[in-house]
């Protein structure tokens, strides 16, 4: 009697659990593209409030797709105050400056650490990381003081070297790892052929931490694009501004007798643009700099 | 390699310009800002000697605290967000699926952006005439009147921007969560599914247990972010109403640049500092613990 229920329960129960298992599956599914569709909502009503025609862009209630497409808001944003080009070009200088700045400086830096026996290394190490004790957020009134002192403040070399302070403990760090990941048996049958440390630099030891001299450039390139406290401090001349800046402005001035809320988008639209590809094509480098940068 | 006692001078003038970078841009301004905050300073009138009156002066001041409480109360709304909400995304798109990966890279999109525009961004959707977020609860019968979001209520105002920065900053815990539970060895997780271990019990038991070291630094670093948030308020709510949602690095903005109080500024930003380094050095430890 008994045996008999056994049996008849066991199929039901594995097919209970299948079937569960099953519809299981098609939620998390669906919770899958919920989450992507709420991830994505805010940055696509964005772009197609910057193509709204100028009296769309203005309209309250706002509509939640353009009736029509027009570049208005861009043309606007094009010949706002100093020009578009000025801000790109400032955004743009400052991050390359940013990214040459941090790569002369750690690209030697961390060979030195990975590869010479230079007495108290691990002390100078530690003071290089200096920066990732000491938040840039509090050190920006000296900064200021000094920058202003010496004609670096309106400059995208001042705002550059801000930059370069902020992100060179994680590119040491980074580069350092890559370095002394390297096998040493390449650079030292060059060395014993006659080459100098600086060719060893250079021929073998660069082109083979490819992936983390990528990885450095990249973040310092998204972080100095998007640094939006210093640039308020050090560039306070409208034609320095950067592109964070110079929207942050246009949000409380007016041009129809309010914010600009087309315009504001296409500002928007445009910083968004770069960030948005250079994740899409470097993904693997930015995944694993993050995972390095984070779990030091 | 490198033996040689030329080559270790060869190694230090790799190291020479790194060093001399850090000493100007990084190690002076902390030593002026220490002598700073011990001066009477508005960049009008030279600085005056004035020793502890600075730390004593941000004591009795009731901006300072106020200030100092809503970061602090912000900052413990949103950290457990967005570590649990974190760590849930982790698990659901961390199992090998093409729909899975998507879902991986649409959250971490706003991650790559900068927090200032998404702050942008926010400040339109939460606008009370023009954004988007009144007109959709409007359509869905949720509100009957357009809410006033941003500057009017400091808690209602604290919500909107927790939102909006959760939205932002989520996928930066969730992808490294996604590594530390793939980085855990599958024979680990195959035994525990033979031993007949309901999912749940897996994650708490196994999964959790094994990528607790990566929860910590996850949490160390949003909450070091969460107490030195400025862009989202400055440009959300420009620490209206009354200043009640003027962070710690917004009081401290405040003082040295639109008032020029140079040496409370410093004195400011010392403290803060000083904060951070505490937040830093306790959850380092905490960290090690769990990995030894």
């Amino acid at each position: 009697m008994s045996a008999t229920i056994e049996l008849s329960r066991v199929p039901a129960a594995a097919m209970r659990r299948r079937l569960r298992a099953g519809r299981a599956r098609y939620l998390l599914g669906a919770a899958c593209v919920a989450i992507s569709t709420v991830m994505l909502l805010p940055l696509v009503v964005s772009v197609l409030a910057s193509v709204k025609p100028t009296a769309e862009a203005a309209a309250s209630p706002p509509t939640y797709l353009p009736h029509s497409l027009s570049l208005d808001s861009y043309q606007r944003l094009w010949t706002y105050q100093q020009g578009l080009p000025t801000y790109l070009l400032n955004s743009l200088g400052t991050a390359l400056l940013a990214i040459v700045f941090t790569l002369v400086l750690t690209v030697p830096a961390a060979y030195a650490l990975a590869r010479f026996p230079i007495p108290g290394r691990e002390v100078i190490f530690v003071f290089l990381l200096l920066a990732l004790i000491v938040p840039y957020q509090a050190l920006l009134t000296p900064m200021f003081l000094t920058f202003a002192r010496v004609g670096l403040t309106n400059t995208l070399i001042g705002l550059a070297i801000l930059h370069t302070a902020i992100q060179l403990p994680f590119s040491l760090y980074i580069l350092r790892n890559s370095f002394s990941a390297i096998p040493q048996e390449l650079e030292e049958a060059a060395i014993t052929d006659g080459a100098s440390s600086w060719q060893v630099l250079v021929r073998i030891c660069v082109p083979s931490a490819t992936p983390a001299i990528v990885t450095v450039a990249l973040f310092a390139f998204i972080m100095s694009w998007n640094e939006f406290l210093g640039a308020l401090v050090l560039m306070s001349r409208g034609w320095s501004f950067t592109l964070p800046l110079v929207l942050a402005a246009a949000r409380t001035e007016t041009s129809l007798g309010g914010t600009d809320w087309g315009m504001l988008q296409a500002g928007i639209t445009i910083s968004i643009i770069p960030c948005v590809l250079i994740y899409l094509l470097l993904q693997r480098y930015y995944v694993s700099g993050l995972m390095t940068g984070a779990v030091k | 390699m490198y033996r040689s006692p030329r080559s270790r001078l060869v190694g230090l003038a790799y190291l020479a310009p790194a060093v001399a970078f850090v000493l100007a841009f990084t190690a002076y301004p902390l030593a002026q800002m220490l002598w700073m905050s011990l001066h009477n300073w508005s960049l009008l009138t030279p600085p005056r000697f004035v020793g502890l009156a600075n730390y004593r002066r941000a004591f009795d001041d009731h901006q300072f605290w106020v200030s100092f409480v809503f970061t602090l109360k912000y900052t413990a709304i949103i950290t457990p967000v967005l570590i649990v909400g974190g760590y849930l995304l982790a698990l659901l798109t961390s199992q090998p699926s093409a729909l899975r990966r998507l879902t991986r890279t649409c959250v971490f999109i706003p991650v790559v952006i900068g927090l200032g525009v998404s702050s942008l961004l926010w400040y339109w959707l939460f606008s009370t005439e023009f954004g988007l977020v009144n007109r959709a609860l409007m359509d869905l019968g949720v509100i009957s009147r357009p809410v006033l979001w941003l500057g009017v209520d400091g808690d209602r105002s604290n919500l909107a921007i927790i939102a909006s920065v959760v939205w932002k900053v989520i996928g930066f815990g969730m992808i490294l969560f996604v590594g530390a539970i793939q980085a855990i060895p599958t024979e680990i997780t195959e035994a525990s599914l033979v031993d007949g271990a309901s999912y749940w019990q897996r994650v708490t038991r196994v999964i959790l247990p094994l990528t607790l070291r990566t929860v910590l630094l996850v949490t160390l670093v949003s909450v070091i972010g969460s107490l030195l948030a400025f862009d989202q308020f400055y440009i959300m709510t420009a620490g209206q109403p009354q200043n009640e949602t003027a962070t710690s690095v917004f009081y401290v903005y405040l003082n040295s640049f639109p008032y020029l109080r140079l040496g409370y500024g410093a004195a400011l930003s010392l403290i803060l500092a000083l904060t951070i380094l505490a937040f830093t050095v306790v959850q380092l430890l905490l960290t090690r613990r769990s990995h030894a």
